[in-house]
């Protein structure tokens, strides 16, 4: 699989507040505009991956939106890592010459639309988890809480810790004229704002914004001859281990550990050859775990880490340039997004957010509470 | 098809009725939760009923944050128990902010519900 497929085209839409838009559509955007990046049109796509929490077979709806006939799709819902989850089977179907492009977007109205607490009742009466809804957990973040709370027991992480993943967010997203948070933000700030879940406040948390992403996979030799600079696929890798938080086996640990290991195997590459990060920061305590399960740093050690701006703008480690979930955009699921700032970290069009001279970045997806964890390693052409 | 229900249909019964059981695999002989039709360690398909000893520990623990109108503050665990299963509940009797990891604490049934009480 290694450099054998390339990113050739990425887009955004309706990214912050997208009134009066249908999910649909807003990936409907968000597609033409990363073919337009591409060089291309719906009339070159032969192959679609999108997941949705609310559309009911949306493979079927994308296609039947932007009236394509697939010869491949994908639709499967890990949560908001499937969006990287789609580059596996997306690649084994371009190498296996069933389709030459491959489609992937996403689309959310969850900020502005209507009807999110009813569709919470319909959901929890279609999916009963009678083990966990008696004692109403506010999911995600009790969850997320859950984690936190055992992993600052465990090895003595500090709310403050967890706080500077998010005032580094906002730090990055304050260079990204596409962010929705870019108001400053402080250690003492994201402390005393409102507590969610503790010790998670609601500046742990992930926004909740619309916006839809797209991107164009083609194969390497394919993509060498289209208008931008390829990002190429140098190593996929996804594990789950659990569904419900009550199942993870030691909450502290995810299955990151397993996904970032097969990615960076397939690679031929370890962290010290990352030049960027984007991981997926539904709240902080995802990034400390993630930098720790994909080797950044040992296990215990992410809070001390992080401390001293060292994943901010000037600091060594550059993570979640664009502003990540926590600052940039967060519609419902954020998988997508991740990849598109690592393509344009590698294209270098990231602007005053530019990590310099970056040729290997690596996208990390969450879905659910900590379970599907997917890790994906791009590159540009002096990587492979 | 027998039993005539499946073990989730089955644990939620003897709640309702007042009982607390989880599963045992007859062939690798540890202990289950939540109830499945397979072990989930061994793959075996035989998983009896057994009564836990009810003692645990408090494995993590959150505070559900609420306004006062909406019913106020509630406390959020998972609790390991002695038989080495874990499962999400609740403590009882004390302030959520004093439920502590790492804190002793036995089973009751509440409300039809499992909940904790400190040991």
């Amino acid at each position: 699989m290694r450099g054998s497929v390339a990113i050739a085209g990425v887009g955004l839409a309706g990214c912050g507040e997208a009134p009066g838009w249908t999910e649909i559509e807003i990936a409907a955007q968000a597609a033409r505009n990363a073919l337009a990046d591409a060089g291309m049109t719906t009339r070159d796509v032969d192959g679609l991956a999108i997941a949705s929490t609310n559309i009911f077979m949306s493979g079927l709806a994308l296609a039947e939106h932007l009236g394509i006939r697939p010869k491949f799709t994908e639709s499967s819902m890990v949560g908001g890592s499937s969006f990287l989850g789609h580059l596996i089977p997306a690649t084994l179907a371009l190498n296996a010459g069933l389709c030459d492009v491959v489609l992937v977007a996403y689309g959310s109205n969850q900020r502005t639309g209507v009807g999110r607490a009813q569709a919470g009742k319909i959901k929890a009466a279609l999916d009963p988890q009678p083990f966990e809804q008696p004692y109403k957990p506010f999911n995600p973040p009790t969850a997320y809480a859950l984690a936190a709370s055992r992993h600052m027991h465990q090895y003595g992480t500090k709310r403050e810790q967890l706080a500077e993943i998010a005032v580094a967010a906002r730090q990055w997203a304050q260079m990204n004229p596409e962010a929705f948070a870019r108001k400053p933000l402080s250690v003492e700030d994201v402390l005393k704002s409102r507590m969610v879940c503790d010790p998670l406040t609601v500046r742990d948390c992930c926004l909740v914004t619309d916006g839809g992403g797209a991107y164009v996979l083609v194969r390497a030799e394919r993509a060498k001859h289209l208008p931008k600079k390829p990002a190429y696929l140098l190593g996929a890798g996804a594990a789950h281990w659990h569904r419900q938080i009550s199942s993870m086996p030691d909450l502290t640990v995810t299955a990151a550990t397993e996904s970032g290991q097969r990615a960076f195997d397939m690679a031929g590459l370890g962290p010290e050859d990352v030049d960027v990060l984007e991981l997926y920061d539904a709240f902080t305590i995802n990034t400390l775990l993630f930098l720790e399960d994909l080797g950044f740093c040992n296990k215990g050690e992410g809070g001390a880490f992080v401390c001293g701006g060292r994943i901010a703008p000037g600091g060594k480690l550059p993570v979640n340039t664009n502003g990540g979930g926590l600052s940039c955009v967060h519609p419902g699921m954020y998988g997508i997004f991740l990849l598109i700032e690592a393509v344009r970290q590698l294209r270098g069009e990231a602007g005053a957010r530019q990590v310099k001279d970056a040729q290997v970045a690596l996208a990390h997806g969450n879905g659910g509470v900590l379970s599907s964890q997917i890790t994906a390693l791009l590159g540009t052409e002096a990587t492979l | 098809m027998s039993p005539p229900s499946g073990p989730e249909k089955q644990y939620l019964d003897k709640l309702a009725a007042g009982r607390f059981e989880i599963q045992r695999c007859a062939a690798c002989g540890r202990h289950v939760f939540y109830p499945r039709v397979l072990c989930p360690h061994c793959g075996g398909d035989r998983l009896d009923w057994v009564a836990p000893s009810g003692r645990g520990t408090v494995y993590s623990t959150t505070i559900v944050r609420r306004k006062p109108a909406d019913g106020g503050d509630y406390n959020i665990v998972l609790v390991d128990l002695a038989e080495g299963v874990r499962l999400m509940s609740r403590v009882a009797g004390i302030a959520p902010e004093q439920v502590k990891i790492g804190m002793p604490v036995s089973a009751c049934i509440a409300d039809g519900m499992v909940e904790f009480v400190p040991a």
